[in-house]
């Protein structure tokens, strides 16, 4: 017998409609990819009841349950409660299910919880954004990485947090081994210079990678403790303008990045073509400008001493479509 | 006999001990550590008892304090020179064990190391008072029992530290006097007994020619990656690099100074004391282990490895120097010719 559901109202509750007609796909947001045994373990056992036992791991870091049978959506969100409950997902109504699809699960890296080059806890800074933004309807993807690496490929994202390590030098400790400026220059950019049996750094190359820090045997570079980042932003996927993100703000806190990342919601809600099925934030960036976009999320934000803010940016890219660019007279 | 101070008391003899002297104990610098949102533990100027780590080996060893990472000795101009000054306020540090015998080593070497003795380290160690600080039981890695450095006399006050103060003894009147309106109690320092680390130290006679050529070295080549973490933190490596920095806007002034080197960082190849190396890291390997257990005790008597084990903590390699002795020891064992 023929199904009559309302498609909309499946995908805002993170279904799929699926190739397969009558099954759906659940997605599970797993933030920051971190995950027990204990929800893992839920996943298969979604999985199993009602699905065909496959998952597909998604590259924002969730899981996919595939061929769940539609008329079974209610009893999978049983289910799901335990997941939303356990992985701390915003919810009004666990028992009802995921309460919006549109901004995605943020992504993170691994982070300082295991790796040595990480600048930070990614997994903890994913779950305070995650907090903050979600539920939403509007497609915003997020992504957290800890360090330049950027392992979670921030800068494919519209928003990419990268941790930088504010590094600082004790003259004193250092013994002049130059194990620092060449690991720099090896891996990173080439910003420490031996000069007289010590180190100059030129902060205006210095991205903050703390490959020095690791490499110094007196720990003459440390890290200052008030955490900084970098914010790529507009970068995408997609068939019309592929691009990475590009630089925004440089050495700036978690605090201010929020505070971005809400205003730009609200910048959405302002400019968004309601006459299309969704549109893109960073089409909608293309749209309205760079400058505008700018002024309107920056207003009212009080930036810390040292960030570094684009004045411009030149996003890139290739457009699929030649006609964008080249018209015909 | 000893004395038991709250730490409230104690911190008034520290601020009595500060009026004259820098007090330097292990010191927990938050966030400062290797990896990011771990601390560093050194050794650092302190007012209060509650700053001391006692709980954890500091990551680098006290000696920075008597021989400085960057000593400064004298300044020069076209018409002479001026010897740097150092505080006028005297030094006391608390410090474990192995680390004091560590002290006679860098005594050894800087004081009875030839026909002088060392100016500049000298006038800083003539000016150190020592707590010891107990080592109830071994840190992790710790072999300081192998190398019979477990164990010191050499204090002026030992010290228990707790959540529930400190219990003291002292060794010096002056002590005494500062200590005699507190509580008595009956309070001598323990001394660990047993490392789990326990560490074979090859006779000396019986090291032959043979073990330097050994093919146990070789591993190292791939292994060790000459970070230099192993010598910075080291409580017992002293080699240094004597530099003139000329002053870029007046080159005839500047000033000569000291840093610290190390035989198993690339660039330092030729050390105070004129060891020349080869570049592979077998060979610095071999060089500081056979220095460490056995050149040093062919000249001096006793070992310098004093087995606080910091090299082995440190290691990003997870290279054991305490395995090392031990693979000596059985090579040795084995005639010392190579295992083909
Ligand atoms: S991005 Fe950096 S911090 Fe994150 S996993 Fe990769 S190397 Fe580690
Ligand atoms: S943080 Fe990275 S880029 Fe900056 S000086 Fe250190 S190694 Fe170079
Ligand atoms: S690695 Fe550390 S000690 Fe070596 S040159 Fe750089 S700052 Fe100095
Ligand atoms: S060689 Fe290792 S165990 Fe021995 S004194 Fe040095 S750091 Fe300590
Ligand atoms: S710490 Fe390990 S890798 Fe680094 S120089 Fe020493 S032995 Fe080699």
């Amino acid at each position: 017998m023929s199904l009559d559901i309302n498609t909309k109202k499946l995908t805002k509750n993170a279904y799929r409609v699926t190739k397969n007609r009558n099954y759906t796909a659940l997605r599970v947001r797993v933030p920051g990819g971190a995950i027990n045994a204990e929800m893992l373990s839920i996943v298969s056992e979604i999985a199993e009841k009602f699905g065909d036992g496959s998952v597909h791991i998604t590259t924002r870091q969730g899981f996919q349950i595939n061929m769940i049978p539609l008329d079974k959506v209610d009893e999978v969100n049983k289910y799901a409660k335990k997941l939303i409950i356990g992985l701390e997902i915003n919810a009004v109504h666990p028992e009802n299910g995921y309460p919006a699809a549109g901004t995605r699960n943020v992504s993170g890296c691994v982070g300082n919880r295991e790796c040595p080059i990480a600048q930070f806890n990614t997994t903890d800074v994913v779950k305070r954004i995650e907090k903050i933004i979600f539920p939403n309807d509007f497609h915003f993807k997020i992504a957290v990485t800890g360090c330049p690496n950027d392992c979670i490929k921030a800068h494919s994202q519209d928003f990419g947090i990268i941790g930088q390590a504010d590094v600082e030098y004790e003259y004193s400790r250092c013994i002049g081994c130059n194990a620092c400026s060449k690991r720099c220059k090896k891996v990173s950019t080439e910003a420490l210079t031996p000069k007289n049996g010590k180190i100059i750094r030129d902060s205006r190359r210095c991205i903050g990678c703390g490959e020095c820090v690791l490499a110094c045997p007196t720990s003459a570079w440390t890290r200052n403790p008030n955490k900084k980042y970098k914010l790529v932003i507009m970068g995408r996927t997609g068939k019309i303008n592929p691009r990475v993100a590009m630089p925004f703000i440089e050495w700036t806190t978690e605090k201010i990045i929020t505070k971005i990342i809400l205003k730009t919601y609200e910048f959405v809600d302002k400019y968004i073509d309601r006459t299309l099925p969704k549109e893109h934030i960073g089409y909608i960036v293309d749209r309205v400008g760079f400058k505008e976009f700018k002024n309107f999320i920056l207003e009212g934000i009080e930036m810390n001493d040292g960030a570094k803010i684009s004045e411009s940016i030149n996003f890139g890219g290739y457009f699929n479509d030649k006609d964008r660019i080249f018209k015909t007279y | 006999m000893g004395f038991k101070l709250s730490n409230i008391e104690f911190n008034d003899i520290i601020k009595e001990l500060s009026k004259n002297h820098k007090v330097y104990a292990p010191k927990r610098v938050e966030s400062r550590g290797r990896f990011s949102d771990t601390d560093l533990i050194l050794y650092k100027e302190i007012e209060a008892v509650e700053e001391i780590v006692y709980d954890k080996k500091s990551t680098y060893s006290p000696k920075e304090i008597i021989t400085p990472i960057t000593q400064t000795m004298f300044y020069f101009n076209e018409d002479g020179y001026k010897e740097a000054n150092i505080d006028d306020k005297k030094i006391v540090i608390f410090i474990r064990p192995c680390d004091i015998n560590a002290l006679r080593r860098l005594d050894t070497i800087f004081l009875k190391n030839g026909d002088t003795e060392d100016y500049y380290y000298k006038r800083l160690r003539e000016k150190v008072t020592i707590i010891m600080i107990e080592c109830k039981e071994s840190f992790e890695n710790c072999f300081c029992v192998s190398m019979k450095s477990n164990k010191t006399e050499k204090y002026d006050l030992a010290v228990r530290i707790s959540d529930e103060g400190v219990l003291c003894t002292s060794n010096t009147k002056e002590f005494t006097e500062l200590l005699s309106k507190y509580k008595e109690v009956d309070f001598k320092p323990k001394f660990v007994k047993k490392n789990i680390n326990v560490v074979n130290v090859p006779n000396i006679t019986d090291i032959n020619k043979e073990i330097f050529n050994h093919e146990m070295w070789d591993e190292f080549n791939a292994r060790c990656i000459a970070c230099g973490r192993c010598t910075t933190t080291c409580s017992t490596c002293t080699c240094f690099n004597t530099t003139d920095l000329h002053y870029d806007d007046n080159p005839n002034s500047g000033e000569r100074r000291r840093t610290w080197a190390s035989c198993h960082i690339d660039g330092f190849t030729t050390m105070a004391g004129g060891h020349n190396f080869r570049k592979d890291n077998a060979s610095r390997m071999r060089f500081k282990a056979m220095h460490k257990i056995y050149d040093y005790q062919k000249r001096f008597g006793e070992n310098m490895c004093v087995g606080c084990s910091r090299c082995d903590d440190i290691c990003p390699q997870y290279i054991k120097f305490s395995s090392t002795i031990n693979k000596i020891s059985n090579v040795l064992k084995e005639g010392g010719k190579d295992g083909k």
